[in-house]
């Protein structure tokens, strides 16, 4: 199976190439990128003022199996991805089970084998069940296939604990994503504590809950050695800790998802859920340091941390409405609405964080369109505007802060493996 | 000005005509409860259904006699008792009300935003009678209704708060309320009572409860809760009260005519002493009498526009 995408722009700045060209599938494969190719294909897609990129690799993504099979499932999940012109996902193990052993991991392969749309990476629990109390076995883990270890969602709040996890994880060439909040600071907290806590009547979030653990994990790794990476950035002192700490040459990475730099922390006032994720969105001042962050490079990653929840969990009361937001299919025309509308990003450094970044970050073979790469490749109409409905939404779940917004930027094509998909609105 | 809004929520939506509007329906509404025969035909026909997620008997009841005195059939529900219980959620339970074709739900609710997701999902009016420490719209529309009948206006006015006003929603409504007509607030508390940002709302902040009576017209003194979800407050209630609590002796300092309020009930010897609470500058009990005014204006109002609202659908 010969594929040809003709006359796009390509960007890949893992070869700082941003040019129209044509580009050569085969099977699974990139053959060969030129321009003017004379090939036989069996398949033309004309990208011309289009742009041709690499599959986005969202290194944050919930796909709740096994066990919250209602809220989304590695199909359901992985559909939503190719939809929104993500190829690549690291799993987060907070499923049910948690994914902390060897077996675990051998179940979620076999499953992932068999409905997987796109590439699933996987990243383990730190602990067992990670309940922050006993470590899982580190080395098992990674020779099961785990690429990275998290207890996302919590934060193991043992020091020593944390601490000879980083060390195992550095002997084994694991990475360690971190969810930086201090439990005892943000406890019961459902918004960000200010203005918006006092208006709404709930107890709020500090910024102090992040930014005080990230201070803390990043001490550790340093300690180890080891690699870290700090998930969901939202607010400006975290930036402003992540840049001091770059600085020094500690080992570092972090990321902040799309809904930090889209809305600020008024987006809440009505009591819709679909607004309310951990940790909270901030004030808009933090809302812009993270843009800013992501501008001058002090933030690697965007990922979605895409957290499906059904209905029933959502359009309840506000204080009983389970934490997160869905994110795979917008994740990308917010990236293009917020930072390249605002030229904050260009092309190419949107790139960089939305695939080439975490692949490096993961050491997994992405995030290029070098010829013999994956055929992971997305054609994207830059100016093409879509308005985000509900009813469209391939994701499980419909939990998205996005609703009703009209973006610009739509996924025409998503190729995985070689495998091309066709959206249309 | 017409209402046109099917519920009432909260007073930080309302404008400074709406707030006007209530107040002299309210005015209207208060020469009933003084009749020999205590009732209008206004919402004769109409179901209101009081559905209660927390224990409140005075609200409840000011709710219930506003009700009746309009004529309106009343069906109380404390949760304790109901479906509830089995687990029915709050939009299920909002919904069968509705589809009992009640008109108007009074909803008392322990989280924050309750009554707003009820609203979003029933045609039923829907009243806010306390939703966590968001709102309590008909309490500070009663205590502004009451300031009003005893000093003839609220713009310019000086009025304190008083006591917790981190998890009151007694505070919130009568800070939007009485700053939408033109009063100038103050806040006392303990610095932990505080909420952060609340000065955004318009208001002064002291600690200093002298300083908060010194040129106050008027002072609405909240209730403490000692112990909420296990949430330390205030440490002690002896000391709260040295600190805090108004006396006679503090009250000498203070305004000869200062108007003293409680939204009940009222911790003796925590809030005030029970001189202040039983003497000349209390209008506590009036309070009470007002409130029934007050929420038979809110459910009229919103009954008629619900009114509306139906009818134009239908034509």
């Amino acid at each position: 199976m010969k594929i040809l995408i003709r006359s796009g722009r390509v960007i890949d700045p893992a070869n700082n190439i941003d040019a129209v060209m044509d580009m050569l599938i085969e099977d699974s494969k990139i053959a060969k990128v030129a321009k003017n190719i004379k090939a036989d294909a069996d398949k033309i897609i004309e990208a011309g003022d289009k742009l041709v990129m690499p599959g986005i690799v969202d290194m944050h993504v919930h796909l709740r199996e096994p066990g919250r099979e209602d809220k989304e499932t590695i199909e359901s999940g992985t559909k939503a991805a190719l939809a929104g012109g993500v190829t690549s996902v690291l799993a987060m193990p907070n499923t049910e089970p948690a994914i902390d052993s060897a077996a675990h991991i051998k179940m979620l392969k076999e499953a992932i084998q068999k409905s997987a749309q796109a590439n699933v990476f996987i990243c383990a629990a730190i602990t067992k069940e990670r309940a922050g109390e006993v470590l899982s076995d580190i080395p098992g883990l990674k020779k099961s296939g785990a690429i990275a270890i998290s207890d996302d969602g919590a934060s193991v709040e043992n020091d020593t604990l944390m601490l000879e996890a980083l060390r195992l994880a550095k002997r084994e060439g694991l990475l360690v994503i971190v969810h930086s909040e201090d439990k005892k600071l943000s406890c019961c907290g459902q918004v960000n504590l200010g203005f918006t806590s006092t208006r709404l009547g709930l107890r709020g979030v500090s910024v102090a809950s992040e930014y005080k653990r990230i201070e803390r994990d990043i001490e550790l790794a340093e300690k180890a050695g080891a690699s870290i990476h700090i998930a969901h950035l939202s607010c400006k002192e975290s930036v402003e800790m992540i840049a001091k700490a770059k600085k020094k040459g500690i080992k570092v990475t972090c990321e902040t998802a799309p809904h930090y730099f889209s809305f600020a922390e008024e987006a809440v006032l009505g009591y819709d859920a679909n607004f309310k994720m951990n940790p909270p969105l901030r004030a808009r001042e933090d809302m812009l340091a993270i843009r800013q962050g992501l501008s001058d490079g002090t933030i690697d990653v965007i990922a979605s941390d895409h957290a499906p929840h059904t209905e029933n969990e959502k359009d309840i009361e506000f204080e009983r409405a389970e934490f997160g937001v869905i994110g795979l299919e917008t994740e990308l025309a917010a990236a293009i609405n917020e930072l390249i509308e605002n030229h904050l990003l260009d092309w190419g450094k949107l790139v960089t964080k939305m695939s080439l970044n975490p692949s490096r970050i993961l050491s997994i073979n992405k995030g290029t369109l070098s010829v013999g790469a994956d055929a992971d490749i997305i054609v994207v109409d830059p100016v093409k505007e879509w308005v985000v409905k509900k009813e469209n939404l391939l994701s499980k779940s419909k939990n998205s802060p996005f609703i009703g917004r009209r973006l610009k930027g739509f996924v025409e094509y998503t190729l995985c493996q070689g495998k091309a998909h066709k959206w249309n609105l | 000005m017409n209402w046109v809004r099917k519920d009432l929520l909260g007073l930080e939506e309302l404008s400074k005509e709406e707030l006007e509007l209530i107040l002299s329906t309210a005015e209207s509404f208060k020469e009933v409860s003084t009749r020999e025969i205590k009732k209008v035909p206004a919402l004769r026909g109409k179901t209101v259904v009081n559905l209660f997620y927390e224990p409140s008997t005075r609200t409840r009841v000011s709710f219930e006699v506003a009700a009746k005195r309009l004529s309106a059939d009343v069906i109380n529900i404390a949760t304790e008792t109901s479906s509830v219980k089995k687990g029915e959620t709050l939009i299920d339970t909002g919904r069968n009300i509705e589809a009992l074709k009640a008109d108007i739900i009074v909803i008392r609710h322990n989280f924050s935003g309750a009554a707003i997701m009820l609203a979003r999902h029933v045609n039923v009016s829907v009243v806010n009678a306390g939703d966590g420490w968001h709102e309590h719209p008909t309490q500070a529309l009663l205590d502004i209704f009451t300031l009003k009948e005893k000093l003839g206006k609220i713009e310019g006015l000086q009025v304190s708060i008083v006591g917790d006003i981190a998890h009151s929603r007694v505070a919130r409504s009568n800070i939007w309320g009485l700053t939408k007509l033109g009063a100038k607030l103050t806040v006392c508390a303990p610095k932990m009572l505080i909420p952060p940002g609340i000065e955004k709302m318009g208001v002064n902040l002291t600690n200093d409860i002298d300083e908060a009576l010194k040129n106050a017209d008027a002072v609405n003194v909240l209730r403490m809760q000692f112990e909420r979800d296990g949430e330390t407050a205030f440490p002690k209630q002896l000391e709260y009260f040295k600190e805090f609590g108004i006396t006679k002796e503090r009250l000498k300092q203070a305004k000869k005519d200062i108007i003293v309020m409680h939204p009940g009930p009222v911790n003796r010897g925590i809030e005030m002493s029970s001189g202040v609470a039983d003497g000349e500058n209390s209008v506590i009990l009036e309070q009470v009498t007002n409130g029934i005014a007050v929420r038979m204006a809110v459910l009229f109002l919103v009954a008629q526009a619900n009114e509306k609202i139906k009818n134009e659908n239908t034509d």
